[in-house]
């Protein structure tokens, strides 16, 4: 696994997987929505592991291509 | 001048039938004359059984409806004598640009594939379409096919029997009555022969309005479909703007739920609000306006005894993705051949109900399609919300989150995974030709493949040897022999061999892989034929 975060399409059935994600959340309130996002992002970045592809997912996640370190 | 939706294609006309001592007996009846009553008429009629369509009004259908077509039905179009007025009078597009706010967040083109005969969308005005399908209906005629068009007949009584169906109509002249032995319901969303006959129809409502308007300007925006998520020229909602041709442009404004559709669709409420949008000085006129609430739903089946229902009657999809018209094209292409085989004693009866299984399949791929499209357009909660402006900040960015923006999962054929009539895949071939796969078009030496399928079983042979004619039970099969020494595209090596070095198709009279081998072999294809036609089961 290279130490490069993937930024082209990699979902396979990209449209199944958003319904599910939405899926997922339906009847919560915001603050159970919120809940929920937090450990679902937890979770991934345990299983990406890796601290230079997270480090680069939390900047491009910021939107702020000018202080982007990677 | 007169729009052609302003005059009478199809005026009521006094017949026989209704002089007639009892009800005269007619092989089809169809009720409604919109698009796919239209479809399934010509197909009938070219086919030689006799049919009548019966529609309440007499003109082109009305309102802002239909733009975009896609590739498969102007394939299906082809086989019924008149794709071609449709490709040359539609406007072809490819791209499409994504706005968010008030940021172009990115482009993309549909790189249509090479070596097909059809381009993958043309958008036509719905009135052109159901214009030319009547033009083709008088073609018919002058060759003297049985078929009937008869405005304002309004159908107001449905009596059914095990082997046919009783219909009292009503014209300005007075009611009578006639028979069909079949009947295709195509009466469209508020289907009426639904009611009749008591059946159900259950799904979504989605609770948004939109406003839908034609208007005719000069101006330079190019051939592309423009969508916007929350635009400053209407806050919180979506926009999408596509043109048509003869200089006509459809505007979608998303209105909300809490509006009152009278006063939105005035003039004067709907030009300030289309100004805002174009431009102050872009000079327009008010074609068509509309407001429409959008639903997907279905009947669970499609078949009741010797009725059949087809198009919105039977299925309604939200506009987005172009799946209304396009998928009752399907259905009728679907059931027509199958009707025929049962009409003239070749297949049993049972092989109807395939129709209801292949379309109810059918219907619930565009249901999905187009309702994940419609709750990523009209978010229905915050978190929702919150994820569709995600993927959309991070689509101007990050190419990943393109292929999750959905505007519109534009329409694509279904194929018949799971059907009764597939025989199972024998070849380590090309997926999408797998059994129930609608044929890719291919291009030929002289002309194209989907040209000379159709109507009838073949037998497609690609370097390999099998008879010139089989005939399994009254079903005819005619060959077809293509070699990879004429294959300079390589489109045929892709599409239907893949990694093998020949194959044998059998293909049904609606140009989808019934079943498929690498070589032919006598008692495999007349199972595969006799399972086609509904005659064994797995
Ligand atoms: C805003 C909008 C945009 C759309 N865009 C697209 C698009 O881009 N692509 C696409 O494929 N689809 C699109 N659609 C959907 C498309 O318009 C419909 O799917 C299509 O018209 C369905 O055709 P139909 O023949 O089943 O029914 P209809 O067109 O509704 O025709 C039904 C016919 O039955 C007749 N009828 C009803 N009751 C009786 C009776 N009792 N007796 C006799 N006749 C009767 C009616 O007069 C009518 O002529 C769109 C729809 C809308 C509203």
């Amino acid at each position: 696994m290279s130490d490069d975060l993937i930024l082209s399409p990699n979902i396979d059935g990209a449209d199944d997987f958003y319904a599910d994600l939405l899926a997922t959340h339906e009847g919560l309130s915001k603050e159970e929505s919120d809940a929920l996002n937090a450990r679902l992002i937890l979770i991934l970045a345990n299983h990406i592991g890796k601290r230079a592809i997270l480090t680069q997912a939390l900047a491009k996640a910021a939107l702020n291509p000018g202080e982007d370190p990677s | 001048m007169n729009k052609i939706f302003e005059v009478p294609l199809y005026p009521y006309e006094h017949s026989e039938d209704q002089d007639a001592p009892s009800p005269v007996r007619h092989q089809v009846a169809v009720i409604g004359a919109g698009p796919v009553g239209l479809a399934a008429a010509i197909d009938l009629a070219q086919q030689g059984i006799g049919v009548v369509v019966l529609d309440d009004n007499d003109k082109v259908s009305f309102g802002s409806r239909a733009i975009c077509f896609a590739k498969r039905p102007l394939e299906i179009l082809d086989r019924l004598g008149c794709g071609q007025p449709m490709v040359d009078k539609g406007v072809q597009w490819n791209v499409g640009k994504v706005f968010f706010d008030e940021r172009e967040v990115y482009e993309f083109n549909l790189l249509p594939e090479e070596g097909h005969r059809r381009p993958a969308f043309i958008n036509l005005q719905q009135y052109y379409f159901e214009q030319y399908l009547v033009d083709r209906v008088r073609e018919l005629q002058a060759e003297g096919k049985p078929i009937e068009i008869r405005g304002r007949n309004k159908v107001s009584a449905i009596g059914t029997h095990p082997d046919h169906v009783t219909l009292e109509i009503d014209t300005p002249e007075g009611s009578y009555n006639i028979e069909a032995d079949w009947l295709i319901a195509c009466d469209g969303a508020a289907s009426p022969t639904r009611s009749m006959l008591g059946l159900d129809f259950v799904g979504r409502v989605f609770e948004d309005n939109f406003l839908i308007a034609d208007v005719i300007m000069e101006a330079d925006f190019p051939t592309e479909r423009w969508f916007w998520f929350d635009p400053p020229f209407n806050r919180g909602q979506s926009a999408l703007l596509h043109k048509q041709p003869d200089g006509v442009w459809r505007i979608d404004l998303q209105l909300g739920w809490d509006i009152d559709k009278e006063i939105e669709k005035r003039p004067e409420n709907v030009i300030p609000r289309l100004k805002q949008m174009l431009g102050e000085d872009v000079e327009f006129e008010l074609e068509w306006v509309s407001i429409y609430t959008f639903q997907c739903r279905r009947m669970e089946h499609f078949r009741h005894g010797r009725v059949l229902f087809a198009g919105d009657a039977a299925h309604q999809v939200s506009p987005f993705g172009a799946r209304g018209a396009n998928s009752g094209l399907q259905d009728t292409d679907n059931l027509v051949w199958k009707l025929k085989m049962v009409m003239e004693g070749k297949a049993p009866e049972s092989l109807i109900d395939s129709y209801d299984v292949e379309r109810v399949h059918g219907a619930d791929e565009n249901i999905l399609n187009s309702t994940r499209s419609t709750d990523f357009i009209t978010p229905k909660s915050l978190t929702s919300r919150l994820f569709r402006d995600a993927v959309l900040d991070l689509s101007e960015h990050y190419e990943f989150a393109r292929p999750l923006v959905n505007s519109g999962r534009l329409s694509v054929p279904c194929t018949y995974d799971e059907s009764p009539l597939n025989s199972a895949d024998a070849l380590d071939g090309p997926e999408r030709t797998r059994p129930g796969s609608p044929c890719p078009d291919v291009p030929l030496k002289d002309g194209f493949l989907l040209d000379k399928l159709g109507d009838r079983f073949i037998l497609l042979t690609i370097d390999a040897e099998a008879p010139d004619h089989i005939e399994e039970d009254g079903v005819a099969v005619e060959r077809i022999a293509l070699t990879l020494k004429d294959d300079s595209t390589q489109a045929l090596r892709k599409r239907y061999l893949g990694e093998s070095d020949s194959a044998v198709y059998l293909i049904r009279p609606d140009q989808h892989v019934a079943a498929r081998r690498p070589r032919y072999d006598e008692s495999l294809f007349r199972a595969a034929i006799r399972r086609a036609t509904g005659k064994e089961a797995h």
